[in-house]
């Protein structure tokens, strides 16, 4: 390389790292990226982009087996776990690819190797243990990601119990399954092998599934789920696990107290993530790490002049979209642009993509009373809806909270179809401030499941009109 | 029928107020002329007098409630002999009623229209009906806190306000949600002593207090300031005062005539004089006032007022004297009207008393200058090539240099001086 000399730097080409390098480049600074695996992170590869490509064969899998409601009927429904995963992978092999000729059209350099900071201005490049390149550059973005989280007793071996790495490429559908943590990840892996078959137990810590959800979203998640034949212990935790050849025996405490034996064909450990802060010359450089994440102000500035840290690293909520925003408003800020924005955390959607769907923006009701926030809140569901009942989808329900002062829309919770593609529309109304007066305002199209989020809105101020 | 009782205007702009207190509980017997309450506007506070006899049946705005509209229903009176059930259905109407009707905006006279209107600080929305670009959220916060939009600065696109503008402009910390690791700001801001007895007080901000933080804030940073320092000779001045004050004491003539009055009929004498000065900035036009009403700084607890002596020049020394006096002991009082201190085309600002030699004041938007008074002291002069001594105080003029440049300044503040040095003139 002729020029080792940057205007900015990206360590890490996921969400975070590569959308930040594009707006870069965009706003005229030489821009390279450094990324040790795969163009396109966790969140292409091994995140968020195959896991959809898993769900939708076993959404389709789940609707074969449902023919008979629609009219039709079809005998020996199969499937290929293989060409399931196969499918997974090109999916996110086509999309990395992308990143790669994206990057390349906005001319950014790539180094492959993993990049360490070397004093002021400088990072090292390796690869393979060897020195690859020296770069300089007057800023530096951090944006190395996270990885999934171990439990002190229990491990992830990649054979027996997986990581959402291994569990995303299956030789085949476990006859059982026990799921270690029901976030997002956990729900989703626990949705897409029940659909396809397994016997899926689910252990949360918490009271609650889901738990950074609405309660009353959990308490229907939680129907849902057990209707669907899962088994979800809240309250509980595992003890101990053992490995056999085929199989993993669990020692379940549970609410009570009880401990109870289970065992399952494969374990999935879901219980969180954590900043890859290793081996980046953190320390060296004098930034302060806070639990396995980079401390950073609201402008994602470190506290060493010239180096910032975007995305999973920088801690919760561990989302794509999270990392890509602020690893816009990171190089904006840099460029001297006015009107950049600090991220709001209560604007920032989240989606679990399980059956049903679940998706969120803002306080939960708890969350906006705990903040002082006195609540109106508004409920549909899907039962009163016309074009849920045409899909076949009434389950479900959509839950509205705002401030009674004000009016404010502080917060809204879906779950039930679709709901994931339905959420940027209280998304886009948080982010104008509006307020109750113009969603009420707003004309929904007929028949839309989108005439739920106006009828919840309606509700919350008791003008609700189908239910 | 339930009597309803409303949110009274208490002058002609006032769209909404406080209701700071209670006097009358529920249930209690209310005869005509009774004080049940007491509003407070930014600045003042009012007594309500009951207007018809009865029973407070129902109170339906609790005390301490802000920004309560105008002609809204604040509670409802039970006439002799009538039950509780006759609330029955009609509360709900009345709060519905309240939720609803904004306060009919006072219909202004047509002199009114006529004259330069002078913006007030609790109208809702732009004098002069530009649109001002605002998210629906800002708009109702502010309609709420009885903020005028165009007076806050919007940090959003093209200008945009949003609430955390409007949070900003009530000196609030942004509530909620913004930012999660700024709690782990790498340079955390320390103020003073965190921690024990050591740390700061907090003070919560009173309501005039925010009002004064907003104005000023605003005057410094949209408000090109310029300054203009001269020394006047009082020895006259204080001659014919003492003459005029042992006149009234003798002949008990009923007024005692202090050195600021003369400032204040001499700044409004040297406006008629140099009426170019007596204007204010807007955005479309110079609006060049056709009366001179000085507005005075006036001490008060917590804060301070601008009471104005209207048409100002047109009143001898003993009439602003008595009408000062007056109005500066119900400023204390905290029982001015709003028209009595909102608008004003010109302030004197006066902190000789205190031994102040000179200073510089901010201008009271959308006035277009301020006057700056230090104290009267024996000073040595040159005069004709020989030391002398002179009674001088220095003024200092803030002017908004959109509205008025520098020479023209100087010409105001050359005409104040010859009236003050020669007060004799003041009688032409």
């Amino acid at each position: 390389m002729a020029d080792n000399n940057f205007d900015l730097v990206v360590v890490g080409a996921g969400p975070g790292g590569y959308v930040a390098a594009i707006r870069a480049a965009q706003l005229g600074m030489k821009t390279a990226v450094v990324e040790r695996e795969h163009l396109g992170g966790v969140c292409l590869n091994w995140g968020c982009i195959p896991t959809k490509a898993l769900l939708r064969s076993s959404e389709i899998y789940h609707l074969l087996h449902h023919l008979d409601e629609f009219g039709f009927s079809a005998d020996n429904i199969k499937f290929d776990t293989k060409k399931i995963v196969k499918r997974s992978r090109n999916v996110a092999d086509q999309l990395s690819k992308g990143v790669a000729h994206l990057l390349k059209k906005n001319k950014i350099t790539v180094i492959d190797g993993a990049a360490k900071l070397a004093g002021k201005g400088k990072l090292t490049v390796e690869n393979a243990g060897k020195k690859v390149a020296d770069i300089g550059a007057k800023h530096i973005i951090l944006a190395t990601g996270a990885r999934a989280r171990d439990l002190p007793n229990i491990k992830a071996d990649g054979k027996l119990i997986w990581s959402y790495k291994e569990a995303m490429v299956p030789e085949a559908v476990p006859k059982s399954l026990l799921v270690i943590g029901s976030g997002a990840i956990g729900m989703e892996f626990a949705s897409f092998f029940g659909q396809l078959g397994s016997d899926v137990t689910v252990v949360e810590i918490l009271d609650r599934i889901l738990p950074v959800e609405d309660e009353e979203i959990s308490a229907v998640a939680l129907k849902s789920f057990q209707k669907q034949g899962m088994k979800i212990h809240t309250g509980a935790s595992v003890d101990a696990v053992k490995t056999g050849k085929n199989n993993v025996t669990a020692s379940i405490k549970q609410k009570d107290g009880k401990t109870e034996s289970l065992t399952v064909d494969r374990v999935i450990l879901a219980v969180g993530i954590t900043g890859n802060v290793e081996n980046i010359g953190l320390e060296e450089a004098g930034i302060k790490v806070d639990r396995g994440h980079v401390v950073v102000n609201q402008w994602l500035e470190t506290g060493v002049p010239g180096v910032y840290a975007v995305g999973d690293l920088v801690g919760p909520p561990w989302l794509a979209h999270k990392a890509s925003h602020e690893g816009v408003i990171c190089v904006e800020k840099i460029a001297g642009l006015d009107n950049v924005r600090p991220l709001d955390i209560t604007n920032i959607p989240g989606c679990t993509y399980c059956y049903p769907q679940i998706a969120s923006v803002g306080f939960t009701e708890a969350a906006a009373k705990a903040a002082g926030h006195e609540v109106r809140v508004g409920r549909f569901p899907y039962l009163g809806n016309g074009k849920a009942i045409a899909l076949g989808e009434t389950e479900g329900m959509i839950k509205t909270v705002f401030d009674t002062k004000t009016g404010e829309l502080l917060g809204a919770h879906m779950i039930g179809a679709e709901v994931t593609e339905l959420i940027q529309g209280y998304g886009i109304a948080k982010t104008l401030e509006t307020t109750e007066s113009e969603l009420m305002h707003t004309i929904f199209a007929h028949p839309t499941l989108s005439e739920m989020m106006h009828e919840s809105v309606l509700d919350a101020y008791d003008r609700v009109i189908h239910f | 029928m339930p009597i309803p009782i409303t949110m009274p205007a208490l002058s002609p702009t006032m769209t909404e107020g406080n209701l700071a207190k209670w006097l009358k509980a529920e249930g209690d017997t209310v005869t005509a002329g009774d004080i049940i309450a007491e509003i407070e506007t930014d600045k003042a506070t009012m007594e309500v007098e009951a207007v018809d006899e009865g029973v407070l049946a129902k109170i339906l705005i609790n005390e301490g409630t802000e920004g309560v509209a105008v002609n809204s229903v604040i509670a409802l009176l039970l006439e002799e002999g009538e039950e509780d059930s006759a609330l029955d259905g009609y509360q709900a109407a009345a709060l519905a009623a309240a939720a609803t009707a904004a306060a009919p905006a006072p219909a202004l006279s047509p002199e009114l229209v006529a004259a330069p209107t002078v913006p007030t600080v609790t109208v809702a929305e732009a004098a002069d009906g530009a649109r001002v670009k605002a998210s629906p959220l800002a708009r109702r916060m502010a309609q709420q806190a009885g903020v005028n939009l165009a007076n806050v600065n919007g940090s959003g696109p093209q200008g945009r306000v949003v609430r955390a503008d409007i949070e900003a402009a009530l000196g609030k910390a942004p509530a909620t949600g913004s930012a999660p690791a700024a709690a782990a700001a790498p340079v955390p801001a320390q103020v003073g002593v965190a921690g024990g007895a050591l740390a700061p007080t907090e003070i919560p901000h009173t309501n005039i207090r925010k009002i004064i933080a907003r104005r000023l804030t605003e005057a410094k940073q949209q408000v090109p300031h310029f300054y203009l320092s001269l020394d006047c000779e009082v020895d006259k001045l204080l001659a014919m005062r003492k003459e005029l004050n042992e006149k009234s004491a003798n002949e008990d003539l009923g007024y005692k005539i202090s050195v600021n009055d003369f400032v204040i009929r001499a700044a409004a004498l040297a406006l008629r004089k140099v009426p170019d000065a007596n204007v204010s900035w807007t955005d479309d036009v110079l609006l060049k006032h056709n009366v001179v009403d000085v507005s005075i700084a006036v001490s008060i607890e917590g804060g301070l007022i601008t009471p104005i002596i209207r048409n100002t020049d047109q009143k001898g020394l003993a009439a602003i004297s008595n009408e000062m006096k007056e109005l500066a002991g119900r400023a204390r009082d905290g029982k001015l009207l709003p028209e009595e201190y909102q608008g004003g085309t010109f302030s004197i600002s006066n902190l000789g008393m205190f031994g102040i030699r000179e200073f510089a004041a901010v201008i009271n938007p959308p006035q277009g200058a301020i006057l700056a008074v230090g104290r009267s002291e024996e000073r040595p002069v040159v005069r004709d090539g020989a030391l002398a001594v002179a009674t001088m105080m220095t003024v200092t003029l803030s002017v908004d240099h959109r509205a008025v440049d520098g020479a023209l300044g100087a010409q105001y503040l050359a005409a104040f001086r010859g009236l003050i040095e020669d007060p004799l003139t003041m009688l032409l």
